[in-house]
């Protein structure tokens, strides 16, 4: 199915989501910060990149630009993880190139649902 | 770690996200009002609700779903913060942890006990109102809706595709309910044209029975900076006028997105047997560091390897080969050290702990107490951490109970009317310092004489020093409250925690001023895997002792011994002190050497002198276990491999020492 890279310095958050995904057929590659999912943005073409925002080394804000300028992610949707409370980070992910959220904590359907909201 | 299983890593987190909230809870108490404190236990309860459900939790989410909803109304000034409502959420917490750890089915009785009690202390009535859920569907337009939308031009740039929002619309109403119809006129000229723009817009009209917020989660994502007007369908308005029919947008005939995905993802089977317990988090750089030392040396290893091939011999040889060893010899002790530190936790988890305590015993005990505690950042073992929990618990326990005074004592005594108990932790050395203060009554002197004389511990009048008087306290089945209250004296007596204490190689000291107060200091060694030992030969075998209780060594005469033989007493600076005689304490059956030695230890005020026939010096002592057969061997607490592969018997020191003052109470009732 798709090709989906998910980057986040939390390994059981990676973990859940690459259950999830993988669950439903998808191929999930993995990053430990901005700067390993920019490094690998750099090298594949993914469908979908699903990130944090609050990462060491580089954030999710910073790599979601750098994502943005490369071509061979052009038009990749990218979705951010957020909470609730950070109304104004979803501003600034959003300004940054982001395609969309989703809101922590989440259950696998939401994943899905927004997976699916992207992917088409 | 926790390998793959995020189910584990969950009850880790899950076991941190409780403590943080509790904390907070408990800082709440103190600010009721504080809208941070507030807001940190509700992304608490939230976190832990959508993680847990996230996992498989689905008895912990409900019950934090109710919780997380009490305090989102709190949030939004719904309901006050009240003294009620934090100690039922405290509660509360205690039945998350069981919740995290089991999913029995009697838990739910429980849960709800504690619920219908949170209802109660939420002030307004509870009207079970969903707060945290999406609000329910209700379809106010039955006709359907009509739409005009443009998008961002960035949005596809940014990953929005346009067909799957059409797409989306058109699900939401039967086949052929929808009629979507692009709207052309804003695409500029096509010198103009930047083709990753997004320069069209759509009117739709969508028939059926849907909410407004249906329309509204198609767009969630754009939602923020599109232009969208939605209006109820009039039910005579006439269907729409198609302007331009050739250019109706292909969205509804486009594919069917392929919509397999309906396979639930695996929820994670089974939980983890095992509590979070076994695991231990260590931040990467100190993993970093062990990785270097590795590195080094599997260099030196190389370095070893092409010596023993290169036929270098003689002089030559020898000195690369003492160089090779003094390397390995630093990597060894640079590699334990490290090694050691992955083990290490900060004390504050285990200080934590005792805010939730105090703050339960003064509520029992209707005294007002503060909880001070300094140095958390100190770090120990985690082992050692872990069993140090049940022995401070009974400490404080004992200081809120029997050392503070009720607030009406402390006010005539002109003292402040909250009691303080200070907790510290400091490191000193290759041991943590642990102190428990408190500033309440101090021990009453008399009273531990009346109880010691009447339990036969002490002759009736008989002088004795301050000190050893202190420590009347530690013997079994001492206790001088004068009433076993519901928080001390359950059945665990100051023994019990001295015991445990030397069981860690720690050690516990007691100071008492009358009136003022007293502290209890508990030394704790760093780690119980590798200690400094004093290697000594008693008859043919090698044993260790432990080189923190070695107060000194020095030599015992042949005539010394021959005049103390039968009382087994040396003076040592006008004091008596009780020596062993290991050799016939092991039966070693082998002559004494002429040159005996006398190493004294000590635990506390109380020493004892080890009679060996040669000391050999000082000695890193990895300790191992005794094997099961053996382990139940008084004298030894574990046993050690010495270089050239023999194996050494790790003295134990409280063994010996109580055994030491047994023979001197003997001698002394034989006058």
């Amino acid at each position: 199915m798709s090709s989906i890279l998910t980057v986040d310095d939390s390994s059981s958050v990676r973990m859940a989501i690459r259950i999830a995904l993988s669950g439903a057929g998808h191929t999930v590659a993995e990053a430990g910060d901005g700067a390993e999912g920019l490094g690998k943005a750099r090298m594949a073409k993914y469908d979908l990149i699903i990130t944090d925002l609050n990462m060491p080394r580089m954030n999710g804000l910073e790599m979601i630009r750098e994502i943005r300028k490369l071509p061979i992610q052009a038009g990749t949707p990218i979705v951010f993880l957020t909470t609730e409370s950070d109304v104004g980070l979803k501003e600034q992910a959003r300004a940054a190139g982001a395609t969309g959220w989703l809101v922590k904590p989440f259950v696998p359907d939401h994943l899905l649902k927004v997976a699916r909201k992207v992917l088409g | 770690m926790s390998g793959n299983d995020p189910v584990a890593a969950f009850r880790i987190e899950a076991a941190d996200l409780l403590d943080a909230t509790e904390q907070a809870l408990l800082d709440l108490t103190h600010d009721l009002a504080s809208r941070e404190l507030i807001d940190t236990v509700f992304r608490g309860m939230h976190t832990l609700k959508g993680s847990g459900a996230m996992f498989g939790f689905d008895a912990l989410a409900a019950f934090t779903h109710h919780c997380e909803t009490a305090f989102d109304r709190v949030r939004k000034g719904l309901a006050p913060a009240s003294p009620d409502l934090v100690a039922v959420t405290l509660g509360a917490m205690d039945h998350m942890r069981a919740l995290v750890e089991s999913d029995d089915p009697a838990l739910a009785t429980a849960g709800e006990a504690i619920l219908a009690r949170l209802h109660e202390a939420l002030a307004s009535p509870s009207d079970n109102e969903d707060l945290a859920t999406d609000a329910p569907a209700n379809g106010n337009a039955e006709k359907g809706w009509h739409l005009v939308f443009r998008l961002p031009l960035d949005a596809m740039a940014n990953g929005t595709n346009p067909l799957i929002l059409l797409d989306e619309l058109a699900e939401l109403v039967e086949p052929g309910l929808a009629r979507i119809i692009a709207l052309p006129d804003a695409i500029p000229p096509l010198a103009e044209l930047d083709p990753s723009q997004c320069h069209l817009g759509w009117d739709v009209e969508l028939r059926g029975d849907i909410a407004r917020e249906a329309i509204d989660d198609v767009f969630i994502f754009v939602m923020d900076d599109m232009e969208l007007q939605v209006e109820p369908l009039e039910l005579a308005s006439p269907p729409l006028p198609e302007p331009n029919p050739e250019i109706t947008a292909p969205a509804t005939a486009a594919a069917p997105v392929p919509n397999g995905q309906d396979g639930q993802p695996a929820r994670s089977p089974g939980r983890m047997q095992g509590g979070a317990g076994d695991s231990v988090r260590v931040p990467a750089s100190r993993l970093d560091v062990l990785m270097d030392r590795v590195g080094e040396l599997v260099i030196v290893q190389s370095r070893l390897a092409q010596l023993a091939d290169s036929g270098i011999r003689g002089p030559a040889g020898e000195l690369a080969l003492r160089s090779i060893s003094e390397e390995v010899e630093r990597l060894a002790s640079e590699l334990r050290d490290t090694t050691m530190v992955l083990r290490m936790v900060p004390i504050a988890a285990l200080f934590g702990r005792f805010r939730r305590l105090v703050h339960d015993l003064a509520h029992e005990t209707g005294k007002t107490i503060e909880l001070v505690t300094e140095g958390e950042s100190t770090e120990i073992d985690k082992t050692v951490s872990e069993q140090l929990a049940d022995p401070i618990v009974h400490l404080v326990r004992n200081a809120c109970d029997h050392g503070l005074e009720p607030a009406g004592e402390r006010r005539s005594n002109g003292k402040r009317e909250s009691g303080t108990i200070r907790l510290a932790a400091e490191q000193a050395g290759g041991e943590v310092l642990i102190t428990i203060t408190d500033d309440g009554r101090g021990i009453n002197r008399e009273r531990v004489r009346a109880k010691a004389e009447a339990n036969g511990l002490l002759a009736p009048g008989a002088a004795i020093a301050d000190a050893d008087l202190l420590q009347m306290i530690f013997h079994p089945g001492f206790s001088t409250a004068e009433q076993v209250t519901n928080l001390s004296g359950r059945g665990v007596g100051m023994d019990v925690v001295k015991r445990t204490i030397e069981g860690l190689r720690g050690t516990i000291d007691l100071t008492s001023e009358p009136g003022k107060g007293s502290t209890i200091t508990l030394r704790i060694p760093l780690t119980l895997a590798i200690i400094e030992g004093l290697l000594v030969r008693v008859g043919q075998g090698n044993y260790v002792i432990p080189l923190a209780a070695v107060e000194e060594c020095i030599e015992l005469s042949l005539e010394e011994d021959i005049r103390s033989r039968g009382r087994s007493m040396i003076t040592l600076r006008d004091r008596l002190v009780p020596f062993l005689r290991l050799r016939e304490l092991f039966a070693t059956g082998t002559r004494p050497d002429p040159y005996q030695k006398i190493v004294v230890i000590g635990t506390g005020g109380e020493r004892v002198g080890l009679v060996v026939d040669q000391i050999i010096g000082s000695h890193q002592t990895v300790i191992k276990s005794m094997s099961r057969l053996h382990r139940g061997l008084p004298s030894f607490s574990g046993a050690t491999i010495l270089g050239d592969g023999g194996v050494a018997l790790i003295l134990d020191i409280v063994q010996l020492v109580a055994l030491g003052q047994q023979q001197e109470e003997r001698l002394r009732a034989a006058g």
